[in-house]
């Protein structure tokens, strides 16, 4: 572990400084349309040249200009230290400070990034853990009832395979013209990008006894029930965790998705918005947000995985 | 009332029609029939359920209005199929590929860059990458480019990381042989590793290619020209045709398939020596 630190500070210094470089072509033109306002002469002198002449070779030649790339408002490709401003504005400021904030007024800012956040959050929260326990339990049915099996197996196999999150926007859409709004069309969404690879995991899972566990808990005589309780689900802890993994990271970007139609908060509304009126600040600061969302979210899972694993005595964790 | 009886009815029939069919030996045509039935119960039973229960197709379309906008659009479909997935997703399914296959062998040669990269690698190979979309359409605008660029990035580190594992899954008795052989550094990479590698390489491009598929479809949600499936989708959803919605979204499903099918197809001859394929 320690003998990582230094190259992934590296690599990531590296990438700091990769973005950082990229700004300078990415936000030369507009910079130097400004620079010119402001009576500064620029190599080549007409705006016509300038035209057709790539971003890069524009940046070369007006090496006196490049500092302007870090400070631009709506530049095409903020800086780091602009994400993170806006990032501290939007999330600390809005509300520690201002008067619409949790401070002043008791409940969040919706303007705040912390708000739209938390409106992520929760609809992927209450969908993942309604999709996860269905999943479980059509999981358990499956194993159990070879009808099922046969029946809706290949389906769900055959659903990892396809677009599912393009039904969110309709989803959302459908279930507003029936005066369900909120939250719940959101959990929906995120429930049923949960729940199919939760299924086909968990079936794994319960199926990985084998025949010589499987014989030793029939001569113990054990019931069906028992079997599963004490046999099958221990044995299915570890696709269960990965396949939730995979869900709470697929339902994550379904609610995000489905915020799209609807602009009524949330990371999703925040982004769109951002790209409607040019703020590539606020799309960057909702984009970190939500890796910053994805990242808690898998690291409660793992912290619950190595919990239950520790219990169960698998000492590898 | 009727329909709704006649689904309750014709459900109870097929489903113990699939039950007798799955009781003792299973033959090959059972397993392939017995889903098949299910889907079709699925179909019949939504059919006359939403006619019974008169749910207005604005909220719920039946099955057979949504062949009838597949049938009488083809050529519209068609445009969307080019547009989104040949377009924008193979194209960056390619290049998003190529490059981490690349990258996971500089990785695999040395290990000061495996042990930096690798750590950023998995944390952001776990980050719903597809909210680039609006970035990235804002700089390469609203055609097929900014949906490849897109794709190039959701792929990108699920491939690394599957890549960069597969070149590692070499046993020290096969990399000792190579040695013995006098085998160069490439001949060994070549030979030995990249073959080994293949079987998670294969994996790792069936994950992409779902992800290909969902990233130039949700890009499109945040521009496109009047041309593609995930334009159908927001733009069908908007004047409530959503049997439109639906044909689209199952032109997306035919295509994740059809490309999961083809992937284990070619999958299937690349890696035959691999017990999986021996069975």
């Amino acid at each position: 572990m320690r003998r990582s630190v230094l190259p992934v500070l590296t690599v990531l210094a590296v990438l700091l400084a990769v973005w950082y470089a990229a700004c300078l072509p990415m936000n030369i033109r507009e910079v130097l349309t400004e620079a010119e306002r402001a009576g500064a002469t620029i190599d080549p002198p007409a705006a016509i040249d300038r035209r057709d002449m790539s971003r890069l070779a524009l940046a070369l030649r007006n090496p006196a200009h490049a500092g302007l790339s870090w400070s631009q408002d709506r530049a095409r490709l903020p800086a780091p230290h602009q994400v993170a401003a806006e990032f501290w504005q939007t999330t600390v400021v809005e509300e520690g400070y201002s008067r619409r904030g949790i401070v002043q007024t008791g409940s969040l800012s919706n303007r705040s990034l912390v708000y739209h956040a938390w409106v992520t959050l929760s609809a992927t929260a209450i969908g993942f853990v309604i999709g996860a326990a269905l999943g479980i339990a059509l999981a358990i049915g499956i194993v159990h009832n070879r009808a099922m099996d046969l029946s809706v197996l290949p389906w769900a196999v055959i659903s990892q395979t396809i677009p599912i999150v393009a039904l969110a926007p309709m989803v959302v859409v459908v279930l507003n013209a029936v005066g369900v709004q909120g939250l719940l069309p959101k959990a929906i969404i995120s429930a049923y990008l949960t729940f199919f690879p939760v299924t086909v995991g968990m079936v794994k899972g319960l199926r990985t006894p084998d025949a010589m566990q499987l014989d030793q808990m029939r001569t113990w005589s054990a019931s069906v029930p028992q079997v599963l309780w004490k046999l099958r689900l221990p044995a299915a802890m570890p696709y269960l965790f990965a396949s939730l993994k995979i869900g709470v990271a697929a339902s994550l970007v379904g609610t995000i998705v489905g915020e799209l139609p609807v602009q009524r908060g949330g990371l999703g509304a925040r982004m769109l918005a951002g790209s409607y009126y040019g703020q590539t600040t606020q799309i960057w600061a909702a984009l970190f947000m939500a890796a910053l969302l994805a990242a808690l979210l898998i690291w409660a899972i793992v912290a619950i995985e190595r919990r239950t694993l520790r219990r169960m005595g698998v000492a590898a964790l | 009332m009727t329909h709704v009886v006649a689904a309750g009815l014709i459900w109870a029939a097929l489903w113990a029609l699939n039950i007798r069919l799955s009781r003792g030996p299973v033959g090959q045509a059972a397993r392939i029939a017995v889903p098949l039935i299910f889907g079709a119960t699925i179909l019949i039973v939504w059919e006359l359920m939403v006619i019974g229960l008169d749910v207005p197709p604005v909220l719920l379309p039946r099955p057979r209005q949504i062949g009838a906008a597949l049938a009488a659009n083809p050529a519209l479909l068609w445009g969307d199929f080019v547009q989104t997935v040949l377009r924008g997703a193979l194209s960056g399914l390619a290049m998003g590929v190529a490059a981490a296959i690349v990258v996971a062998i500089l990785v695999d040669r040395f290990d000061w860059l495996r042990r930096g990269l690798m750590p950023v690698a998995s944390f952001l190979a776990a980050l719903p990458i597809v909210g680039t979309a609006p970035i990235l359409v804002m700089w390469f605008g609203f055609g097929w480019q900014s949906k490849a660029a897109v794709v190039v990035l959701m792929v990108f580190f699920p491939m690394l990381v599957n890549t960069v594992a597969g070149l590692a899954d070499t046993t020290s008795m096969q990399r000792d042989l190579m040695r013995t052989y006098g085998a160069r550094y490439g001949q060994t990479l070549v030979k030995l590793r990249l073959p080994a590698a293949m079987p998670f390489i294969f994996n790792g491009l069936k994950i992409g290619a779902t992800l290909a598929l969902i990233g130039s479809i949700v890009a499109e949600f945040f521009g496109s020209p009047t041309q593609g499936l995930g334009f159908r989708i927001s733009a069908s959803n908007g004047q409530l045709a959503l049997d439109m919605v639906w044909a689209a979204i199952v032109v997306g499903s035919v295509a994740g398939s059809a490309a999961y099918a083809i992937l284990t197809a070619i999958e299937a001859r690349v890696t035959f020596w691999h017990p999986s394929q021996r069975g």
